[in-house]
């Protein structure tokens, strides 16, 4: 049973996505995301001299802070900046400098759905382009569930607020290795299986979770190797910015 | 606790560095571990005698941090006893502490611990040190064994009680206690009017505070970190998204949206339809920060809810909603008759719980303490109501999770869910009877 969209995708269809970096001049590294309509903007900064009060000073600390369209920072702000920073760390090597402090500063430019996914997938382009080093990139996805239980991919606004619930899933890149398939696995599942981080809205069943985690693998895979192919591309500012449908 | 001993720039944690090498030596060690082992060779400063070591600054290209983890390291690998000899404890100067045993004492209880232990961890006096300064090493010993250093195995989750009626003065309470972690939630109702998209539903606000008494890592003036985010997931997952026809309300603002099959169904909050409305203040507050804060703040607010009794109420002459009193004169009495005289109490629909968990490498420990999450970098909460669905699955980076893993820690969250069902009926009879 398909799922008619209204922007005519099907249930498993990314919207278009677009990736540019070194946008911004004067930030270590920057990267800008968009999938449809919903774009974010991220700067890096880093490493900087010394670690915040309470945190380590054996490792690397990493500081995120997300700036709304409009109005203040409230708390679904700081839960985004929470989750963000903890996504981040796991996929920093934070032994490499250890005492000093990494901005990552998020701006939303327009809200379309799945804005913490876009958001994980431009920071992470946006360290990749300030060089700090990283263990494998990470690549995020908005998996809903509807309300008969198929799932459906990257849903726009309209759609997360009319679905019974979504995920958002980050995953690890998947490798390209010159090992033959199969000689990277961990409990019998590829590297890039695991997740990162889950953060679930509204209530589904459990099946329908693993099938959202599912999906979300294959489109993940899809997206890595997009991210992988823009980020390959040359170093010279006229031609950092790529498309893909 | 971790203590960071660091480099020369930053200040270790609690401890002050004086000039002087013999008190230097004896700042450095943590306040409740009274014994230290260093060996001969490794520190010439201290073994020497006490005039000459007096004046003597530690070695400028030795940084602070060479001279207690290292030492420690180099003794031997933790697997085998040290051997008696080679440890020699160096208290330089006993006079100097008024509590210090003598050398000869110290030595004995050493040899004593050796030989009594198992080899394992070796000697009472090491432990607590071991316990300090290689966190990790001391749980993964433990883990080895699948049991944890309170004496729980991995999946058994800590002694939880519940007791309703806390705040007498709130209408509805409750003190929640899962190991050391204790909330207290309390309620209070308030009329008000409801908004024009909703004429008949009430309101919920959840506020989770961290005041300073819990952690000593929380300061007065700014709120916590944790707090904030603490505060909005309670919020998230007690009153869930329902259908939304109207385009202009934000999915942030939780305050107006309506839940259709959630926990609680706004609509029994409403009393006079487009006129006057509950707004329930839900307030959580932890006293005690030991570790899986959000379990407890949801297991205490959903106990609050249960507790809940509405206040009577009734309109007066002017059509404003007041307090029912029950008073003498029987004159205004046949106009006041109560709005909401049956429905005292808050349906509950599906009750949800959660369970935290705690990963390391192969492991996965349920109900960490706070301990745990510190040495722990990779926390799962998993929220499932009880009709068996889940309300939220919440990794926030950290470790790789495999399939595997989100049936596993689904499936202690399912144990949890039938044990935490079980007191919240214990302590609902036993409020009953009174």
């Amino acid at each position: 049973m398909e799922t008619d969209r209204k922007d005519g995708r099907t249930p498993n269809q990314l919207r278009p996505l677009k990736c540019s970096r070194n946008i911004l001049h004067r930030a270590h590294g920057s990267a800008s995301w968009s999938q449809g309509e919903t774009k974010v903007l991220a700067a890096v900064y880093g490493p900087k001299a010394g670690t915040k009060k309470n945190e380590d000073p054996e490792k690397a600390c990493i500081e995120v802070i997300w700036k709304p369209k409009t109005g203040q920072i409230g708390k679904a702000e700081k839960e985004c900046e929470m989750i963000m920073k903890k996504t981040i760390q796991s996929i920093c090597l934070l032994t490499i400098n250890p005492n000093t402090t990494t901005s990552v500063i998020v701006q939303v430019v327009n809200d379309d759905g799945a804005l913490l996914p876009c958001a994980i997938n431009a920071a992470c382009a946006a360290l990749v382009d300030a060089g700090i080093p990283l263990k494998h990139l990470a690549v995020a996805i908005c998996c809903c569930v509807a309300e008969e239980g198929s799932v459906v991919l990257d849903p726009t606004k309209l759609e997360e607020q009319q679905m019974r619930g979504f995920a958002y899933l980050v995953f690890p890149n998947s490798a390209l290795s010159a090992l033959p398939e199969g000689s990277y696995l961990v409990n019998g599942e590829p590297l890039e299986h695991g997740i990162i981080t889950s953060v679930t809205h509204g209530v589904m069943s459990v099946d329908e979770y693993l099938k959202c985690v599912d999906r979300g693998r294959a489109a993940c895979a899809k997206l890595s190797g997009f991210l992988r192919n823009s980020l390959q591309k040359s170093q010279f500012p006229s031609d950092t910015s790529s498309k893909a449908a | 606790m971790k203590v960071w001993i660091s480099s020369k720039e930053k200040k270790p944690m609690g401890l002050d560095q004086s000039p002087n090498a013999r008190h230097s030596l004896q700042s450095r060690i943590p306040k409740n571990c009274h014994h230290w082992t260093l060996t001969r060779s490794e520190f010439p400063a201290v073994a020497s005698s006490s005039k000459t070591a007096v004046n003597r600054r530690p070695n400028p290209r030795r940084p602070p941090t060479a001279y207690c983890c290292r030492e420690i390291s180099r003794l031997a690998p933790p697997n085998s006893p040290p051997d008696p000899a080679s440890l020699v404890v160096a208290i330089p100067d006993s006079q100097t502490r008024p509590g210090a045993r003598t050398l000869e004492e110290i030595q004995k209880k050493v040899t004593m611990g050796l030989v009594d232990s198992s080899g394992d961890l070796s000697g009472e006096m090491e432990v607590d040190a071991f316990r300090r300064l290689f966190p990790l090493r001391y749980y993964e010993r433990h883990l080895a064994e699948s049991i944890r250093p309170d004496g729980r195995t991995l999946g058994m989750a800590r002694d939880t009680t519940l007791a309703l009626g806390a705040v007498s003065s709130a209408d509805g309470s409750a003190l929640t206690k899962i190991g050391s972690t204790t909330m207290l939630a309390a309620i209070k109702m308030e009329v008000m009017t409801p908004s024009a998209e909703s004429p008949d539903e009430g309101c919920i606000a959840i506020e989770f505070h961290m005041p300073p008494i819990c952690s000593p890592i929380v300061r007065p003036g700014r709120p916590a970190e944790a707090a904030v985010v603490e505060s909005k997931r309670l919020s998230d997952t007690i009153l869930r998204y329902g259908r939304m026809e109207s385009l202009d309300v934000q999915p942030r603002t939780i305050w107006l949206v309506f839940c259709s099959s959630g926990m609680i169904n706004l609509k029994e909050l409403a009393l006079v339809s487009g006129k006057a409305a509950w707004m329930a203040y839900l307030d959580i507050y932890c006293l005690d920060a030991d570790g899986a804060l959000f379990d407890a703040a949801l297991l205490s607010a959903v106990a609050a809810f249960s507790h809940l009794q509405i206040p009577v109420v009734s309109l007066n002459d002017k059509g404003k909603i007041v307090a029912f009193t029950e008073e003498g004169d029987t004159v205004g009495k046949l106009e006041k008759e109560a709005v909401n005289k049956e429905k005292r109490k808050l349906t509950l629909g599906n009750i949800p719980f959660s369970l935290t968990c705690a990963l390391h490498k192969k492991h996965i420990l349920a109900d960490p303490s706070s301990e745990e999450e510190s040495i722990m970098e990779t926390l799962v909460t998993v929220v499932m109501d009880s009709s068996d669905r889940l309300v939220s699955f919440y990794k926030p980076g950290g470790a790789l999770a495999y399939t595997s893993l989100v049936t596993d820690c689904v499936r202690l969250t399912r144990q949890r869910m039938k044990e935490l069902e079980k007191i919240l009926d214990e302590a609902f009879s036993g409020m009953e009877v009174d």
